[in-house]
């Protein structure tokens, strides 16, 4: 059998951030909202309803193709996609299909082979359906998401790979979530996909006969789905059979995909310019602004935050990899002026907590202003390290100053030189045997020493301070 | 009260000088219904509880230092205008039993201007039709002549006002639907410019074409009127936001130095003689009263019949997709899948003539044949435009007939709908170009049929119209 070559192309809706729906004035609606509590005459499709442009999805869409290289059309204009079906109230879908927002541009991903380039066809704004609940004997409509703002990204079909496909999307992820475009949350619904996908023999430049799996919404289900179809048309192929052009439906549960029409039954959408909204004009300078108010994308702040805090290639791209954890160190270490310090504490105990707990830094209450007081308390000796990270996780769950908590508590190390004399004398009278074996030559004792000393102080003692009264207290009495 | 022959201006008047209240007033204009409505048919439904109650509430502000010129003011609505709490059946049976949740825009202008909703008027089904036979319910008749169709789609509102049972009304003009009812029934009837007033709430026909206006007794209420309800609307994204002009002030201005455009192809063999001899009488007195008459050309005029029944059916199909029977109106019994929901409750609930434009509108958009038709239709129409910007160079009003007959029998026109269809060439092209226009009364058949004279005006152009409308119908008519 010969070698087959698989190509893939996907759809990606992203749902974008705004306040409001698409086309009118209802808020985005959260996912465990009573069914049909977040809708109005607009968004339900009554009679007499129009549509009103919602500006700040323009934007966000805009600023998304700018960050992927994309040509910004300055008129774009939107379209009805004409289907019935009762996930939408007005039984046409407002999209962009003559003259999108966003035309051309890419991403580049990481390949075993090395970087590769996947173009984007376009970028385009649309409203996303409602949802239908089915129960036993009838189904339900809930309206809360009908008109939720959804750009789709369209790539061309340079995707060889399930892996290749899971690279695109994880990149396009980090930039759209960079940008404050979209959460991109999947558990949510922010991100779904539509993959076409064809094999043909090595050698053959036309693509073969496509297949269309809809509506996937986790990284699993897709990579799963394109696995299932490249074996499946792999294995059609390879018994002679013909791949017929159509649209298929991913079953997580059978974890295969199933045919829901064939181009034959494909709807004629009747697309028809919206007559109720004008063309969206962009002036250059509008646009101009927004390129410029573009958020540094993650391998150009990687290399700035190495310059600018010197600190090692791996932690900053680490930390540039999530927007919110980079914002949060640059946060920290303008504060204390210690980027160094601010990062060992992120990449160790910070990234430990957030694992151990699952939140995003921003979801939980430390702030960048108190890791970067407890930076200082440590550095200025008011605290000493083990007393600054048993501070932190506290910090991490309940908020609040370590200032505030050191003095409430008398946390403070001691650094007064009479307290700790005390401490010594009692530590070397109750442990002859260790000044012995001081004086015996084992150095290693005086470290025993100071450790009693440290446990005499219940930790609050200046280390440094204990190991060099210890130091010259033994050294007298040799 | 005889509230038969009472303008907008003279009610205004009345109530301000307390001849009358509001309550009165309302309760002479329920009485006239009352009387006259079995015969006329122009009111689907009468909101007599509701009206006293506004008007009560008019009477209060009015004794509390308020005025305006509607305040107080029963104004009826045509059926297809969402008037919060009222039913808009649009005169379809899709749509019995709805009850409107929100105001139309230009409802809630009237509701704030003190104006009362008594009743909601009689029109083709969704506006498809020009003699309101189309409507699913009742055969409005014409007050001149019982046997005789009173125009449409708008023919209820012409027929209240011209009828006694209204003193002014709102209608919408899609192809003509305000001019030929206005010129059937011998009242005045204004079609504003697209983009003058708001559509958001007007259950949408054809969207690029649509456009609300006043359906009154003279010149000066239609201008009084218009006053009310233009302007930009933030709902609706294809009104323009110029300033209103004071339509009143713009009313005093004469004929003298006017320039009339007579089109030639407005002036035709075909169209009846008494029709046009009304038309050619108006426009010598015109001229003898000081205004020029030059003769222009609109080459493209032929075609736009043509041209309306792509553009308008296309858009049709889309905006009466909505009407499934999901989420409001008429659902049928037990359907088996929801396919058969849809089918089953279109087949019974949209009439013959609605369910022939949705055809023909799916058809003129499927695939394979949008440019021969819709495609084709989009540049024609530029041309159209182009035709009137070009005769606007010389002249600044045209001055044509409104249909090419009087009002005809009930029943004559009902089994040739081409024929009708046609009935239409002198109005729709205004609607294709945007422009303004009004039919203002000028004079009769032997039959004693009322006759409307076209005036037509540039885009945004309702100062001018108006002011040559109320100079005929003030000093040369008489």
């Amino acid at each position: 059998m010969s070698k087959y070559l698989i190509t893939i192309g996907l759809e990606t809706h992203v749902q974008l951030k705004t306040n409001t729906k698409m086309f009118c004035g209802c808020g985005i609606a959260v996912l465990d909202r009573e069914p049909n509590t977040n809708v109005c005459p607009v968004c339900l499709g009554y009679p007499g309803a129009l549509p009103v442009m919602n500006r700040e999805a323009v934007k966000l869409t805009v600023m998304s193709g700018l960050m992927l290289g994309c040509e910004i059309n300055h008129v774009s204009t939107f379209d009805r996609k004409n289907y019935f079906y009762p996930d939408m109230s007005k039984d046409y879908q407002i999209t962009q299909q003559a003259k999108p927002l966003c035309q051309g541009g890419g991403v580049t991903i990481q390949t075993p082979a090395g970087p590769k380039r996947v173009r984007i066809n376009h970028i385009h704004l649309e409203e996303d359906a409602a949802k239908i609940n089915h129960y036993a004997r009838f189904s339900g409509v809930d309206f809360n998401r009908c008109g939720t703002p959804l750009m789709e990204i369209v790539s061309e079909p340079d995707l060889s790979s399930p892996d290749e496909a899971m690279a695109y999307l994880l990149a396009l992820k980090q930039i759209l979530v960079y940008a404050g475009v979209s959460d991109c949350n999947l558990e949510e619904g922010n991100l779904r996909c539509d993959v076409n996908i064809s094999v043909r023999p090595e050698g053959q430049a036309q693509l073969g006969t496509r297949a269309e799996i809809k509506n996937m919404n986790t990284f699993k289900g897709i990579y799963a789905a394109l696995e299932y179809e490249i074996a499946r048309q792999l294995a059609t192929v390879a018994r002679g059979g013909v791949i017929v052009q159509e649209t298929r439906r991913w079953e997580p549960d059978l974890g295969e995909t199933q045919s829901m029409r064939s181009k034959e039954n494909a709807h004629d959408y009747r697309y028809l310019p919206e007559p109720d909204l004008v063309p969206v004009a962009l002036a250059p300078e509008q646009v101009a602004a927004w390129r410029a108010a573009l958020p540094e994308m993650p391998a150009a702040r990687r290399e700035r935050m190495m310059a600018e805090y010197g600190i090692p290639e791996y932690d900053a791209g680490v930390l540039a990899d999530a927007r919110e954890n980079a914002d949060f160190f640059e946060a920290a270490a303008r504060l204390c002026g210690q980027g160094k310090t601010v990062s060992n504490w992120f990449m160790t105990e910070i990234m430990r907590l957030l694992s151990e707990t699952g939140k995003t830094i921003t979801e939980c209450p430390l702030t960048p202003a108190a890791l970067a007081e407890l930076v200082v308390l440590v550095d200025t000796r008011v605290i000493n390290g083990p007393t600054a990270k048993e501070l932190l996780p506290e910090l991490f769950r309940e908020g609040g100053m370590p200032d505030a908590l050191v003095r409430a508590r008398g946390l403070g190390q001691v650094s007064d030189t009479s307290a700790l004399e005390g401490f010594v004398e009692q530590a070397l009278a109750a442990n002859a045997k260790s000044v012995e074996d001081f004086r015996a030559g084992k150095k290693a004792a005086a470290g025993f020493l100071v450790g009693q000393v440290m446990k005499l102080s219940k930790g609050k003692a200046d280390p440094q301070l204990v190991g060099k009264l210890v130091a010259e207290k033994l050294a007298g009495l040799a | 009260m005889d509230v038969s022959t009472l303008t907008i201006c003279e009610a205004a008047s009345g109530l301000r000088a307390k001849a009358f209240s509001s309550v009165e007033l309302t309760g002479a204009v329920l009485d006239a219904i009352e009387k006259r409505d079995a015969e006329l048919n122009a009111y689907l439904s009468v909101d007599a509880e509701g009206a006293l109650r506004q008007a009560a509430g008019a009477d209060a502000a009015r004794a509390a230092g308020a005025d305006g010129d509607l305040l107080g003011v029963p104004v009826a609505i045509k059926d297809l205008i969402n008037v919060e709490g009222q039913p808009c059946t649009c005169a379809s049976k899709q749509l019995l039993g709805y009850v409107s949740p929100y105001d139309a825009t230009v409802s809630a202008k009237l509701r704030r201007a003190g104006a009362i909703f008594a009743g909601r008027t009689n029109m083709d089904e969704f506006a498809m039709g020009s003699s309101t036979e189309a409507s699913a319910f009742k055969v409005t008749r014409n007050p001149h002549d019982l046997s005789r169709v009173p125009g449409g789609s708008s023919g209820g509102s012409a027929a209240a006002v011209a009828g006694g049972e209204a003193i002014a009304a709102l209608g919408t003009d899609t192809g003509g639907s305000i001019r030929q009812p206005a010129s059937f029934c011998g009242c005045v009837g204004l079609k504003p410019s697209y983009g003058r007033v708001s559509r958001y709430g007007v259950t949408a026909y054809a969207s690029s074409l649509d456009q609300v206006g006043p359906m009154t007794r003279t010149v000066e209420d239609a201008a009084v009127l218009l006053q009310q309800l233009a302007g930009c609307d933030a709902r609706d994204g294809t009104t323009l936001d110029l300033p209103v002009p004071d339509y009143r002030a713009a009313l005093r201005g004469g004929l003298k130095g006017l320039k009339i455009g007579l089109p030639k192809e407005y002036y035709i063999d075909g169209a009846d003689r008494e029709v046009m001899a009304c038309v050619r009488r108006a426009v010598d007195a015109c001229a003898a009263a000081g205004a020029e008459i030059v003769e222009v050309s609109l080459p493209h005029t032929e075609y736009a019949i043509a041209v309306y029944y792509i553009v308008a059916t296309a858009e049709a199909s889309a905006n009466l997709a909505r009407f499934d029977g999901v989420r409001y109106g008429h659902r049928a019994a037990n359907p088996r899948s929801v396919f058969e929901l849809y089918a089953k409750s279109r087949a019974e609930g949209l009439g013959t003539e609605v369910k022939r434009r949705i055809i023909l509108g799916t058809y003129v958009l499927s695939s394979g044949y949008y440019e021969a038709y819709y495609g084709r239709a989009q540049k024609v129409r530029t041309l159209v435009r182009k035709d009137y910007a070009e005769a606007f160079k010389t002249c600044d009003v045209l001055m044509t007939p409104v249909a090419p007959t009087a009002a005809y029998r009930i029943g004559e026109a009902c089994d040739d709908p081409l024929k009708m269809y046609l009935g239409d060439i002198f109005t729709v092209p205004a609607n294709l170009a945007g422009i303004c226009g009004i039919s203002v009364p000028c004079g009769a058949t032997a039959a004693g049929l009322p006759v409307g004279l076209q005036l037509l005006g540039p885009a945004f152009g309702e100062g001018t119209i108006l002011r040559a409308a109320y100079a005929y119908e003030q000093e040369v008519r008489a």
